[in-house]
């Protein structure tokens, strides 16, 4: 049957798998058998899995070329590493959704009342949203990019709202959702110029048609502001400068496990698809063989888009630092964090094909293994019923809880770049990227921030190991479930143990990357004939 | 190369035993690993082929960590680095048996980091890879801010925080200094490569700018660790803070590895720029000394009082290395090993009359020999090693630092040129005597004179029960510490030759391109001042004929 299929639709698999595995954990939800329903995560977790097989099986060289990507063979990597870190962030929300309901309905204190149960939604809007940013992957013209992206955001709006309850999460709905079709707009007049100046919709002819704008009298003024519009709509979905206002708010008032969530996938969304869309317009020192064989250097990044991003990357990982460090909450703090590491992201950004693509890919495994690590832990705790927010909730953690401790420290560690964590390899690998493309000053730029950080994850350590148990966190208890403590453990320990496979790590994310080369020859030497 | 991974790694294996295994035998385990990692480093230092040479051995690069970052695992010694690992290794296992009755709660934690913090530092000086040295260089932060924020003193969160950020800041910038070295060599050679001895054949090359700025960066960190004036603020309080093992292991191996750092990356990297601000680094290591000094002479707390004099102490151990010429950056090496051992024994005896009192308030204490007289003998002998007598090990490593400075002058009769001289030497030399005044003053106080005892701190007197165990004077476990290092620095007095002879090869190969960079950069600044004394020099070769 799969020889039947077009190529495009082949590498679709793994999509199908998770729709599928939407819709079913969507009615599953609404059982009356309470062993149905506590299933659900790890049929959500079953699907993943599957679509990480899929994956391996239908993304093939050919399949990949065939389908006339920009980036063949991103898929490859990113959606194993969606699906992967996906696996640990189902695992620690379980128990934590419906919580109160399912515990009144054990208790027989409640009847099961389909119309109020949630879980299934929630997990189908999950699968739903990583559907989305596997997608991205997929695209090769605008319209795919949008409505992919659109699908990470839209079950993400919708998972906040649902997965607690409370004023404060209803105001983080609210205000995510209406940012975020803010940022859609802004994004989607990019879009349209972009369309107008280059008249068309797919990447590889808009790259053809700003190659030859960029070869005769420059990039047309049309399009650089559509692409400046698509630079800052998409820096709602990475919490990047002008657009992070909403990062802290809707953090600490949604749930910890979709802040979980929120802090991984949207941020791998909107960095494809800054990868996609800033493939089309190519990257400065990066240079294709016509041909003929003659070497001819590549347009690169303009310098206003350039120029507009080195103040997206030192604004937001400074104005990330300096507003964690203010932070009592941890949640928010971990918001402040997760703005300031998307700065480091945008240095890949800026050095561009093919080592800063890779730095970034191996910085967001990095950054989603150690940020799910920290969350995970939160999750597997609570007081009172209720979820832990402050640093007084940890204070002295080692005591009663001295494994979450001690994966909240590792995860910290890992977070500000102590070698041998993973986050360590990642920084330096972003590091060698900015290198690459003579970027100097911003690798000052995020030393300076990675000292600044230091003050606010050694908190994030110190605090659960060393301080004195205080009143607060003397009531802090584990969850029912364990497996939060299970997700927590293994992405803490993953931090160290994925650095000692960090060659074989980057060597995937290389081999990700490093086809847009050969297309981009093809491509390039087709455009320069025409030139011609 | 086996026997140095069996080195490192064996310690990490006994943590983990540590932490799984039951406290009692936490310490016991700690031990073990200790001594087998020293017994490992001994058996490789015996089997050292490269004892008389500047080689590293093995020269052999390891197995690829990073392939494409070109990130290997790479160890080898030189003779300095073997010293100052040997050092480690050395101190170890005495950390441990001191900590014995110090150390009553979290114990397994403790053992456990410091297993770890040993081995990481044996990595840092076994590293031949820029990013592993990095590692090993940084992650000793890690046990270090733990033990001082876990088993400190009443401030201790402070001290801990203070040291993390203080030196996380500077090596950021170190590591930001090395990927750019790095990366000219990836222009050079088209690859990544972090080897050591490459990338400083790199950098040598790079215009002389460049080379300052990487200078700079590169100081800025090691400073940090050194501690260098002005930037040693955070070492008196971590001292003061830490447990007492905690503060002989950060006197004696984690601040090596700052001068270490100058004499294997900031020094033979960037030449062009060593020679260029080596007077800014010289006369910033004598305001420490002189600065420390005066401190310590108004200092009543035992033990802020050693760890201003290790500030000094280390300035002039910089003063030596930037001399920049064999005999003081020889005499900078070994005073690196001397300082580690009397440092830390006084660091010990410190913590073994704290552990009866509980004070180190040299006015409340005093006239301890009464009370203690082996431990009176043992603090006297390390006082006057670390003051620098003729016969014990400080002496030779002082006299080597000063001679060095002394002979750095404009006219380069040494062979070398500097811009040291004299004067610095004198100056420093004043350091000298502070030290001879204050520490002879510490003596007076806590060993000689009446007796004065706190009232409340009677010896065995209610202070739970490990201390009712503690015998007034020291008991054979604290003898079985102190005497090791008691006998090394008496034996490194009198035999101080060869090591030196070891340490002679390394420190050439050190300042390979210095007499010409300093030639030059004499030239560029004041050409008439050399040519008036190089025809003094030509007068003396004249008259001396």
């Amino acid at each position: 049957m799969i020889e039947a299929m077009s190529p495009r639709l082949i590498l679709l698999v793994p999509e199908m798998i998770l729709f599928v595995g939407a819709v079913v954990v969507a009615i599953m939800g609404l059982s009356k058998n309470h062993g149905v329903r506590s299933s659900l995560p790890f049929v959500t977790c079953a699907a993943l899995i599957a679509s990480i097989g899929a994956v391996g099986l239908t993304w093939t060289n050919e399949n990949a070329h065939a389908a006339q990507l920009i980036l063949p063979m991103l898929g490859r990597f990113v959606k194993p590493l969606l699906a992967g870190i996906g696996v640990w962030l189902v695992l620690l929300s379980v128990g934590a959704v419906d919580r109160r309901m399912e515990r009144a309905v054990a208790r027989g204190r409640l009847a099961f009342d389909a119309h109020r149960v949630v879980q299934g939604e929630y997990y189908a809007f999950f699968l739903l949203s990583l559907m989305g940013a596997m997608l991205l992957c997929n695209a090769n013209d605008l319209i795919w990019l949008f409505l992919a992206i659109e699908l990470v955001s839209l079950p993400t709006y919708i998972m906040v709202a649902v997965g607690g309850s409370g004023a404060r999460t209803s105001e983080a709905a609210v205000k995510y959702f209406f940012l975020g079709a803010m940022s859609t707009a802004v994004f989607l007049y990019g879009f349209a110029l972009l369309y107008g100046s280059t008249g068309s919709l797919e990447f590889l002819a808009i790259r053809e048609s700003l190659a030859l704008q960029a070869a005769g009298s420059g990039i047309d003024t049309l399009a650089m502001i559509g692409l400046a519009l698509i630079l800052l709509g998409l820096c709602f979905k990475i919490t990047a400068v002008p657009m992070h206002f909403y990062a802290p708010d809707v953090y600490e008032g949604a749930p910890t496990h979709v802040t979980a969530f929120l802090s991984f996938v949207p941020k791998v969304a909107g960095f494809t698809a800054l990868v996609l869309i800033l493939s089309c317009v190519g990257w400065a020192g990066h240079s294709l063989i016509d041909s003929d064989g003659v070497r001819i250097a590549y347009g690169g990044l303009p310098t206003p888009l350039a120029a507009i991003l080195w103040m997206i990357a030192v604004l937001t990982m400074t104005l990330g630092n300096l507003g964690a460090l203010l932070q009592t909450s941890i949640k928010r703090m971990l918001a402040y964090s997760s703005i300031a590491h998307s700065g480091y992201l945008i240095l890949g950004l800026i050095a561009g094909a093919t080592a800063g693509i890779e730095a970034i890919y191996f910085y967001l495994l990095a950054y989603g293994v150690m940020t799910t690590a920290s969350f995970a832990a939160l999750c597997a705790l609570e007081r009172r019923g209720e979820e832990l927010n402050s640093f007084d909730d940890l204070a002295g953690l080692r005591v009663r809880h001295p494994v979450m401790a001690w994966m909240l420290a590792l995860s910290a560690a890992s977070l500000v770049g102590m070698p041998p964590f993973i986050g360590f390899f990642g920084k330096v690998y972003l590091f060698i990227a900015a290198f690459e493309a003579n970027q100097f000053g911003l690798v000052l730029a995020a030393v300076l921030n990675s000292a600044i950080s230091a003050l606010y994850y050694l908190r994030l350590a110190i605090v659960p190991l060393v301080s004195p148990p205080s009143a607060r966190s003397e009531e802090v208890k584990t969850t029912g479930s364990r497996w939060p403590q299970l997700a927590a453990i293994v992405c803490g320990v993953g931090t160290l143990l994925l650095s000692a496979m960090a060659g074989f790590l980057l060597d995937s994310a290389k081999a990700s990357v490093g086809r847009t080369a050969v297309v981009t020859t093809a491509a390039a030497a087709d455009s320069t004939d025409q030139a011609e | 190369m086996s026997m140095i991974w069996i080195s490192i790694l064996f310690p990490i294996a006994a943590a983990l035993a540590v932490a799984i295994g039951p406290t009692k035998s936490a310490r016991w385990t700690a031990l073990v690993g200790t001594l087998v990692s020293l017994l490992a480093l001994a058996i490789f230092a015996w089997n050292f082929p490269a004892w008389k040479s500047a080689e590293h051995f093995p020269m052999a690069v390891g197995p690829a960590w990073i392939e494409h970052a070109g990130i290997t695992f790479s160890v080898g010694f030189d003779t300095v680095s073997l010293l100052l690992a040997l050092l480690t290794a050395f101190l170890m296992p005495l950390c441990i048996i001191g900590s014995f009755s110090a150390i009553t709660e979290r114990t397994k934690e403790y053992y456990g980091w410091f297993l770890v913090l040993g081995a990481s530092i044996i990595l840092a000086f076994a590293a031949r890879d820029a990013i592993l040295f990095y590692v090993g260089y940084e992650f000793t932060l890690v046990p270090m801010t733990l033990i001082i924020a876990i088993y400190g003193g009443t401030e201790r969160r402070v001290a801990a925080l203070k040291m993390f950020l203080y030196t996380f800041l500077g090596s950021m910038f170190m590591l930001a200094a090395l990927l750019y070295v790095a990366w000219e060599l990836r222009l050079a050679s088209g690859a990544w490569n972090f080897d050591i001895d490459a990338l400083i054949a790199t950098s040598v090359r790079l215009p002389s700018s460049n080379q300052y700025w990487l200078f700079a960066a590169l100081m800025v960190g090691f400073a940090v660790k050194v501690p260098l004036f002005p930037l040693h603020t955070w070492l008196p309080l971590a001292h003061d803070q830490a447990p007492t093992a905690g503060s002989v292991i950060l006197a004696s191996a984690m601040l090596k590895l700052g001068t270490y750092g100058n004499y294997r990356f900031a020094l033979p990297m960037a030449p062009a720029g060593g020679a260029e601000l080596m007077s800014v680094v010289a006369v910033l290591a004598i305001i420490a000394i002189i600065y420390a000094s005066l401190i310590c002479w108004v200092q009543t707390d035992a033990k802020r009082l050693v760890a201003y004099s290790s500030v000094a102490h280390l300035g002039l151990c910089m003063l030596g290395l930037f001399a920049l010429n064999p005999m003081g950056a020889e005499g900078a090496v070994f005073y690196m090993v001397n300082h580690g051992l009397s440092t830390g024994a006084l660091f010990f005896c410190i913590g073994m009359f704290y552990e009866r009192y509980h004070t180190k308030d040299t006015d409340v204490l005093g006239g301890l020999a009464k009370r203690m007289p082996i431990w009176a003998s043992f603090m006297v002998l390390f006082t006057l090693a670390s003051i620098g007598l003729p016969g014990l090990n400080g002496f030779i490593g002082e006299f080597l630092c000063l001679g060095g400075t002394f002979i750095a002058e404009h006219d380069g009769q040494s062979g070398y040129y500097g811009v040291l001289g004299p004067w610095y030497a004198v100056v420093a030399g004043l350091g000298l005597i502070f030290a001879a005044m204050y520490l002879l003053i510490l003596l007076g106080k806590i060993v000689w004179g009446p007796l004065r005892e706190p009232a409340t701190s009677a010896v065995g007197a209610g202070h739970g029960a490990h201390h009712a165990s503690l015998p007034r004077d020291l008991c054979f476990r604290e003898i079985a510490v102190l005497t090791p290092l008691a006998v090394a620095c008496i034996w490194l007095g009198f035999q101080p030759k060869p090591m030196l002879d070891a340490i002679a090869p390394c420190a050439k190969r050190m300042l390979a391109h210095y007499p010409a960079e300093i030639e030059k950069h004499m030239k560029q600044s004041g050409t008439t001042q050399l040519t008036d004394n190089a025809n003094a020099r030509a007068q003396d070769e004249a008259i001396h004929d």
